[in-house]
């Protein structure tokens, strides 16, 4: 039986009343309950302090590139579909430095589940705007406040059909540990937009900020109902949705691959019978 | 030079130029002769000029022709560009619109002979005709290149082709044909690109994932086109960051992977060759070379990133780098670039270029029987030792096991690591981690293939070169000893590591030591001075995006005159 002490139990490199720390307990009770050993787990994270999440963890690791995540997640997926696949990192890398692996990713539907710490700044290299800032936010290199509009990955999720989207929040840790373990049991791919606060560089969007806005959807919202996630995924300011927004049955992207039917691409020898043929055809 | 009959078709992109040009290709292989295919197209789908030239020969060929001996011109514009590059005896085929003199030109009443969509295959058949190929063999090799088109598509070519090739034969005599060769033969046409990518399948390849580039895209076509049939993974990826990371992704998990590009696109790749070699992870880099710099002349050749694929990717770690020169070593290369990847965990390049990639040549078939497969070979760690997949080894080379496949976690990161793979800020571990990593090259060098020495070791000349200018080299070389001077060769299929010892004897004992390179600013050259000391003080380059010729060496040394190559 696997039990949260499997998972390890690191020092880490946060600080004091981070955000991660609530969510990096919720991965852990999500995990358990899915009765996921950790040997059976991939995690692919990037850079940040999110990113560093999943080394706090007792888990196989690829811990890559800024922004580059999702394509290492889904590589890792394609060459073998019987693990699970978790990728976790935060706003700037995947809606900013990995924004087009982002779009991607929710066109494939590859069966990873994308895990967002979303703090709405840049924490490791020091209070920066991320993709998800609001509009005027004010930091060293945006003195004027930020001038964009900001990214929704939730509508965007919803607009392209997403297998699985959903919004957590770190204050709301149970809530946050089921919404992660039915991400990771959805087949497809699976957004978990999880809203925490930087308590060194977000003055903002801090937890009491969040803890008065976040509102669990209604027991009777649908989320098969593209038409109402829609609508939920744009609401923001001072109600913001948290739970299960949108759910899409659509096949998973490596169900479309004739190779993979047969089991994993590792370990697989080459029919040199067949490639003789093949080679014959050249004539 | 050997008795070869150089075969150029020209016309507009949309005449159906490279139909008629690969029909025929495959037609003299099957016929039994040797080819050595020149694609030249233009960036456009319609339109433009382009061309397909086939060098032809009972006996082996190794390199292309400037000089054209039959003249195939679908459109005006060809015999306006090409008429001169004609040899004394050469001769043309065109419309019988064309204003060529008749002496030389077979006026085809073209419009007569078919409908305007089957110009290209009317053409096929007046050249077969010409030159003396069987119905038999045209016409099935074009069955088998229409056939898995509408039916009776087939049919509709090939009566054209028959109705052609029977108008040609009541003509009078009009040139020589080929001289006759025994077959059957067991020989394939192949280009460099499906070389390199039947030798990756045939090395254990099972992921490949690319972006669309000229002149790498047909690397992807072709693993496309059997990927079900062997149980591989091809995908097209959202750019090129995504294609390297996703393969990076797949070869951690365990699957033997590759990607394929341009200069361009590897510009994009380079952050994810430094992943490559800080996570070591395995994977092979193939770089379809074409003229930069930026977007560059997309659909001509070069060889001008050697430089660029040899330090690209930040911070320091091993890496190694094959330039095939024939077809057969884009296949052989590239199964050596996965054991390499593979044994020495990191990214191993495999260089081509436009010429060689789309050159289709006529091989012996490749023996797949037993070849060694590359893949992870390490055996599972008992439980009870700790694993540290990057454990400090005297050899550099740590033991790889792959995430999910035994108890034990795998733990990779991009950051500086322990050797339990977390990520660390202990400088003094930072020291011996990259201690670790390029120690690794020692092993890489003495597995290294040697440059390739043809000829005397005290010649006067002495020409060096690496990747698709093997052939006129070899050729170029050739020519001169048979006008008495004693010239010899020096070819590097592996471009880096470079072990002095390996190569500074012959260039030393050259009189005289001139690079060939397909670039402005003689890379392999630099690359040889910066290694060993010796200077190479001539050098012979070519960057207007045409391939380099026997007659184009010739030429810069002097030893023809610009207006006309001597008859070879």
């Amino acid at each position: 039986m696997v039990t949260l002490k499997d998972y390890g139990d690191y020092e880490t490199t946060w600080c004091p009343g981070c955000g991660n720390f609530s969510v990096l307990k919720a991965v852990k009770q999500a995990l358990v309950a899915c009765r996921l050993r950790p040997q059976d787990v991939i995690f692919v994270s990037g850079i940040g302090q999110a990113a560093k999440a999943p080394h706090y963890l007792n888990v196989n690791l690829f811990d890559g590139l800024h922004g580059r995540s999702l394509p290492v997640a889904t590589g890792v997926k394609l060459a073998n579909p019987k693990k699970t696949v978790i990728v976790e990192s935060g706003d700037g890398c995947n809606y900013g430095e990995g924004g087009n692996h982002f779009l991607a990713a929710l066109r494939r539907n590859i069966d990873v589940t994308l895990l967002v710490h979303n703090n709405q700044v840049y924490g490791l290299t020091k209070g920066q705007a991320s993709p998800t800032s609001e509009t005027g936010f004010v930091t060293k290199v945006q003195p004027e406040g930020v001038a964009s509009a900001p990214f929704n990955p939730v509508a965007v999720a919803v607009a392209l059909r997403a297998g699985f989207v959903a919004r957590g929040f770190s204050g709301m840790d149970d809530h946050l540990a089921l919404i992660i373990q039915e991400a990771i049991a959805h087949r497809g791919f699976s957004l978990v937009d999880i809203l925490q606060p930087c308590v060194s560089f977000n003055k903002v969007n801090t937890f009491s900020w969040y803890k008065s806005r976040c509102k669990e959807l209604p027991p009777d919202y649908d989320p098969t109902n593209w038409e109402a996630a829609m609508k939920t995924a744009e609401e923001w300011g001072n109600n913001i949705p948290v739970g299960i927004l949108y759910l899409n049955n659509r096949p998973a992207f490596e169900s479309h691959f004739p190779a993979l039917k047969e089991g994993p691409l590792v370990g697989k020898g080459v029919d040199q019978g067949l490639l003789a043929k093949i080679l014959d055809s050249y004539r | 030079m050997k008795k070869t009959m150089n075969i150029l078709i020209g016309g507009e992109a949309g005449q159906g130029l490279v139909t008629v040009g690969e029909i025929l290709s495959k037609s003299l292989v099957r016929a039994g002769y040797y080819i050595l295919v020149t694609q030249s197209y233009m960036s456009r789908i319609r339109g433009g000029h382009n061309t397909f030239s086939i060098q032809v020969s009972p006996d082996e060929v190794i390199a292309s022709r400037d000089e054209v001996d039959l003249l195939v011109a679908l459109d005006d514009l060809t015999l306006t560009l090409h008429g001169k590059e004609l040899t004394p005896r050469g001769r043309i085929v065109a419309d019988q619109g064309c204003s060529a003199d008749e002496k030389v030109c077979l006026k085809v009443p073209f419009g007569h002979l078919a409908a305007d969509q089957f110009s290209n295959i009317a053409a096929l058949g007046v050249v077969s005709g010409l030159i003396g190929l069987k119905e038999e063999i045209v016409g099935r090799t074009l069955e088998d290149f229409f056939g898995k088109k509408a039916p009776g598509v087939a049919e509709e070519n090939r009566k054209v082709l028959g109705d052609a090739m029977a108008w040609t034969l009541s003509q009078p005599p009009f040139m020589g044909k080929l001289p006759p060769v025994q077959i059957p033969t067991r020989r394939m046409m192949m280009q460099g690109n499906e070389a390199i990518a039947l030798g990756a399948i045939s090395a254990g390849l099972k992921f490949y994932s690319f972006y669309p580039m000229t002149p790498s895209t047909s690397i992807g076509q072709t693993l496309a086109k059997w990927a079900g049939k062997m149980g591989l993974v091809v995908e097209q990826a959202e750019d090129e960051i995504a294609a390297i990371n996703m393969a990076l992704g797949a070869s951690y998990a365990g699957a033997p992977s590759m990607v394929g590009t341009s200069g361009g696109g590897f510009a994009l790749m380079v952050e994810g060759v430094s992943l490559a070699g800080m996570t070591e992870t395995p994977i092979v880099i193939a770089v379809a070379q074409r003229p930069g710099p930026a977007t560059g002349l997309p659909t001509r050749t070069e060889q001008a990133d050697l430089q660029f694929v040899l330090y690209a990717g930040h911070g320091e770690f091993p890496r190694a780098v094959f330039a095939p020169g024939t077809v057969e070593e884009c296949f052989h290369l590239t199964r050596r670039a996965f054991a390499l990847a593979e044994k020495y965990q990191g990214p191993v390049f495999v260089l081509t270029d436009q010429f060689l990639s789309d050159s289709y040549r006529s091989i012996e078939p490749f023996e797949v029987e037993n070849l060694p497969l590359a893949g992870p070979s390490w055996k599972a760690v008992p439980a009870s030792l700790p694993y540290r997949r990057f454990a400090i080894t005297e050899n550099g080379i740590s033991p790889r096991l792959l995430p999910g496949w035994s108890e034990h976690r795998v733990v990779v990161g991009s950051d500086e690591h322990t050797e339990d793979g977390h990520l660390t800020e202990d400088l003094s571990v930072r020291r011996q981690m990259v201690d670790k990593r390029l120690r690794k090259m020692e092993g890489i060098r003495q597995e290294v293939i040697p440059p390739e020495l043809k000829g005397d070791g005290n010649p006067e000349i002495l020409l060096v070169t690496w990747g698709s200018t093997k052939g006129s080299v070899l050729e170029a070389a050739s020519h001169l000893r048979s006008k008495g001077k004693k010239v010899s060769t020096l070819f590097f299929p592996q471009v880096w590591p470079l072990v002095q010892e390996q190569f500074l004897p012959p260039l030393q004992g050259a009189r005289q030591v001139i690079s060939v390179e397909g670039n402005a600013t003689g890379q392999l050259a630099k690359l040889i001075r910066q290694e060993s000391g010796f200077e190479i003080k001539k050098k012979v380059g070519r960057y207007d995006g045409l391939p380099i010729t026997p007659e184009y060496i010739l030429r810069e040394l002097g030893e023809i005159s610009q207006q006309r190559s001597s008859r070879m």
